[in-house]
């Protein structure tokens, strides 16, 4: 993989050292639900919760791809990717709740529980056509794509780079969050969407559903690594590093630094949305919470984690950190956040190349 | 015959010296039939006599009691007030009659009574029942009355009375006097008399139409007073951020932290003086100091340790800052647990202040208006007239040269974050006092701060001060018919394409200095 200071130099060994380890990796993933077949005293079954925990971190490991991919690739530090997993998440909640129809509480055949609850006539318009699963996917993925765009274009188009731009998409977060906190934006409000029957007319909750959620979070994660290794060995991915070591020259040799650096911006939120629409099904819940500034910091922090120069950096760092969140927080909560606050400055003042950096050696 | 004899009492009422005789002679009929009752209720109202209140309270309490043709308050005659025992006495009944000549006079008595507040009360009951009727006993009222503030509603009551009296004149007076106040419920007032008396619209309407410029103005007032309180708050919190990330260029995400820290030693100081009484009200002021050092030495200890480390790398210090800001909150919240703490205000801070035209004003959000005006001079002056300040400032131009003429440029650095972070624990000293001392306290500034600095320009007081209340008064204006949330997600908008046309802030640095 390219590192920090010189992307250009190929180092066969490490990058086929990866690759196979990357693969290998996925193909042990891809066992897990098999495993969970197995009877409970079997010395290699897998638990419920292991698949569905898993598969989240699956998830997670796309929203790190997208985030590494802007960061690490373009030197886009997005403050606010966790909005854009959020809206695609909201995108597929919308469709479950559709989906729930005259099962619900208040037995309505058409309007979800909380807008009956609220006194709400009729669906209100931007609901409209979300009963379709392909309309939802699309959803999930264009309107974080144009939120995307709207602010990647007037923030780049100012030349608004580094930190100020991390600080924009930060406010960004926030005030979506403030706004689905909001009960007459026809979102849920304060709770957002839970209680899902069914996708695809296949019940969720069941082993078979979370098996086949898990294989297309998994299909979906190994797409979305294939795409961007693909994309960074591209002409476009030799600009985006020079765009990322040196903006003013590369602008003054001519390139739109602006188009370059949208087009990595607004396709890494696609990927975010794309990896909330697959989370939501598999959590069973879409609240305002997944806005919270937080959750997209601490996401940033998997990738920084796993190394960001790298792309299976942040899929890496996403695994790693989640697993080390689930195995602490069983046991000592209190001092999770401790260990976050911890990894963030652990991993800024001494191992500024991640996890990867520890296998690469020195390469300066 | 009896009509004319109550009316004769009325007006013998308004001769002071036969006042105490209508007392006297009034009483006994409390203790005959419920037509005496209502007719001896009326006359004591109409005496006002001050003896006349607790006997009529005790009357509609159930609590006055009657032997044979005696009645007996509270162990003693009431007439006479001299004692007497109250074995075998049962209390006086009274019927819906009676309890409705009770509410007047009682409204009427309450006019007189010795208690200010009471009669503010008074006046304000009269004013919601208006009836005629009211008229001379407010007249007088409002003749004897001292308090100006009672007065003033006295004569709003009366207004009101006028308003539903028979005689047009009477009427025009009291149109004319509510036409002068400036509340809701005399506009209420008029509107409901303009559909009673079309003969009066005309005027009537242009009544309304003063209260409604007045009640325009105090709204005005109160809003632009609302915004400068907020933007007194992001000025206070953007402060410190204006030194740190503005001048240094160091982006502090546990800025918020540090203002939280300042916010715990306000409320540890007052816990730690409990033990001294004369000392207690004063630990408000004696915080100032403790939280500028405390959060001080936390910057100087973070910028030495870490961030120092990490200077040329913005992003990286962002991340590691963020983190720093993780660990001090759940520090915080497990040493104070994770509910609100009480921070108490001193009682000069406490109660509204009321100015001309009915605007009122928190003390305590004037006080923290004041105490943020008096940090950025402090500021100012610090890096204006000290030699620290000079200092810091050769260090931001140049750091080799400010190094090759003999200034220790790690010692600045080092100084100037402490500056900046104890800015920022005085400012939760003032949070303290209108918001929630919670370790999440300061979160809710960060991004509100961080957006103050880049609207104001960055490295710029001015432009901080500028910024803070811009964005504060902006935020209010647009709140009541956006609402909160829509309001902060549209000024975060506002700040957005504000940057579109003027990407260094409003006060943007020029030369050298803007190339750091």
């Amino acid at each position: 993989m390219s590192d920090l200071a010189a992307p250009a130099a190929p180092r066969v060994p490490p990058r086929l050292l990866a690759l196979g380890a990357g693969a290998a990796a996925l193909g042990l993933l891809a066992l897990l639900p098999l495993l969970n077949l197995l009877p409970a005293g079997s010395a290699l079954a897998v638990s419920d919760f292991t698949v569905a925990v898993t598969g989240k971190w699956i998830c997670y490991a796309v929203l790190a791809l997208g985030i590494g991919l802007a960061w690490g690739q373009a030197g886009i530090l997005s403050l606010g990717h966790g909005a854009f997993f959020a809206l695609g998440g909201y995108a597929m909640g919308m469709h479950l709740m559709r989906l729930i129809g005259p099962r619900g509480v208040y037995g309505h055949p058409v309007l979800p529980d909380f807008m009956v609850f609220l006194g709400y006539r009729e669906l209100p318009w931007y609901w409209l056509g979300f009963e379709h699963l392909p309309y939802a996917i699309l959803m999930a993925m264009l309107v974080p794509g144009l939120l995307a765009f709207v602010v990647g274009y007037l923030s780049f188009r100012s030349r608004i780079t580094g930190v100020y731009f991390s600080i924009i998409t930060q406010a960004m977060t926030y005030a979506l969050m403030l706004a689905f906190f909001r009960n007459d934006m026809g979102f849920g409000g304060n709770n957002g969407f839970t209680d899902f029957k069914e996708l695809l007319g296949m019940p969720l909750n069941t082993r078979g559903a979370r098996a086949a959620l898990f294989y297309a979070a998994l299909l979906l994660l190994g797409g979305s690594l294939l795409l961007c290794r693909h994309l960074t060995r591209t002409k476009l991915g030799a600009v985006l590093v020079a765009v990322r070591d040196a903006e003013s020259r590369v602008r003054f040799l001519g390139y739109s630094v602006t188009a370059f650096k949208l087009t990595v911006f607004v396709l890494s939120a696609v990927l975010a949305g794309l990896a909330g629409a697959l989370y939501v099904p598999l959590v069973g819940i879409i609240n305002p919470g997944e806005f919270a500034p937080t959750n997209s910091i601490e996401a940033v922090i998997w990738v920084a984690v796993g190394g960001r120069a790298s792309l299976v950096g942040a899929v890496l760092g996403a695994f790693s950190v989640n697993a080390l969140k689930t195995w602490l927080t069983s046991f000592a909560p209190d001092l999770w956040l401790f260990a976050l606050g911890g990894l963030f400055v652990a991993v800024t003042v001494l191992l500024p190349r991640g996890l990867v950096g520890l296998f690469q050696g020195r390469t300066r | 015959m009896t009509r004319i004899l109550v009316l004769l009492a009325f007006l013998a009422s308004a001769l002071p010296a036969a006042a105490q005789d209508a007392f006297l002679d009034a009483l006994p009929g409390l203790a005959g039939s419920f037509g005496a009752q209502a007719e001896a209720v009326e006359r004591l109202g109409a005496s006002g006599d001050p003896r006349a209140l607790p006997v009529l309270r005790a009357l509609s309490d159930g609590r006055l009691l009657r032997r044979d043709a005696a009645l007996l308050l509270n162990g003693a005659d009431a007439a006479t007030g001299a004692p007497a025992d109250a074995a075998g006495a049962e209390p006086v009944r009274i019927n819906n009659r009676v309890r409705a000549a009770l509410r007047g006079a009682l409204g009427r008595l309450q006019l007189v009574s010795a208690n200010p507040d009471e009669r503010l009360a008074a006046a304000d009951a009269v004013f919601r029942s208006r009836s005629a009727e009211n008229i001379p006993g407010l007249e007088a009222a409002i003749a004897r009355e001292t308090v100006p503030r009672v007065r003033d509603r006295q004569a709003l009551a009366l207004a009101a009375s006028r308003l539903v009296a028979a005689d047009p004149g009477i009427k025009r007076q009291g149109i004319a006097t509510l036409g002068e106040a400036s509340s809701e419920d005399a506009r209420a007032l008029l509107l409901e008399a303009r559909a009673a008396n079309p003969e009066l619209a005309a005027e009537i309407d242009a009544a309304v139409a003063a209260i409604d410029g007045r009640l325009a103005f105090k709204r005005a007032a109160e809003t632009l007073f609302q915004g400068l309180s907020l933007g007194s708050v992001l000025l206070l919190a953007a402060l410190g951020l204006a030194i740190t990330f503005g001048v240094m260029g160091v982006i502090n995400m546990a800025h918020g932290e540090f203002v939280m820290l300042g916010a715990y030693t306000t409320f540890v100081v007052q816990e730690a003086l409990r033990g001294i009484p004369w000392l207690l009200p004063w630990s408000l002021p004696l915080s100032v100091p403790a939280a500028f050092l405390v959060a001080g030495l936390a910057g100087a200890a973070l910028e030495r340790g870490l961030i120092r480390h990490l200077y040329g790398r913005p992003l990286e210090t962002l991340l590691m800052t963020f983190g720093v800001g993780m660990i001090l909150q759940q520090a915080v919240r497990l040493a104070f647990g994770a509910q609100n703490r009480e921070v108490l205000s001193p009682s000069w801070m406490q109660g509204t202040l009321s100015l001309p035209g009915g605007i009122l004003i928190t003390q305590n959000r004037l006080w923290v208006i004041v105490f943020s005006l008096l940090v950025l001079g402090l500021a100012f002056a610090a890096i204006r007239l000290t030699r620290f300040g000079l200092e810091m400032r050769a260090v931001v131009q140049n750091r080799r040269t400010a190094a090759t003429m003999g200034i220790r440029t790690g010692r600045v650095d080092a100084l100037t974050f402490a500056f900046g972070s104890g800015i920022a624990g005085m400012a939760g000293v003032a949070l303290s006092q209108i918001d929630n001392v919670s370790p999440n306290l300061g979160t809710g500034y960060i991004i509100d701060s961080f957006m103050v600095v880049v609207f104001g320009g960055v490295g710029s007081l001015v432009g901080t001060l500028v910024g803070a209340m811009g964005l504060g008064v902006l935020n209010k204006v647009i709140e009541p018919w956006a609402g909160a949330v829509l309001a902060k997600v549209a000024v975060l908008v506002v700040i957005m394409l504000f940057i579109q046309r003027r990407p260094r802030g409003l006060f943007a640095l020029r030369g050298r200095a803007a190339e750091a």
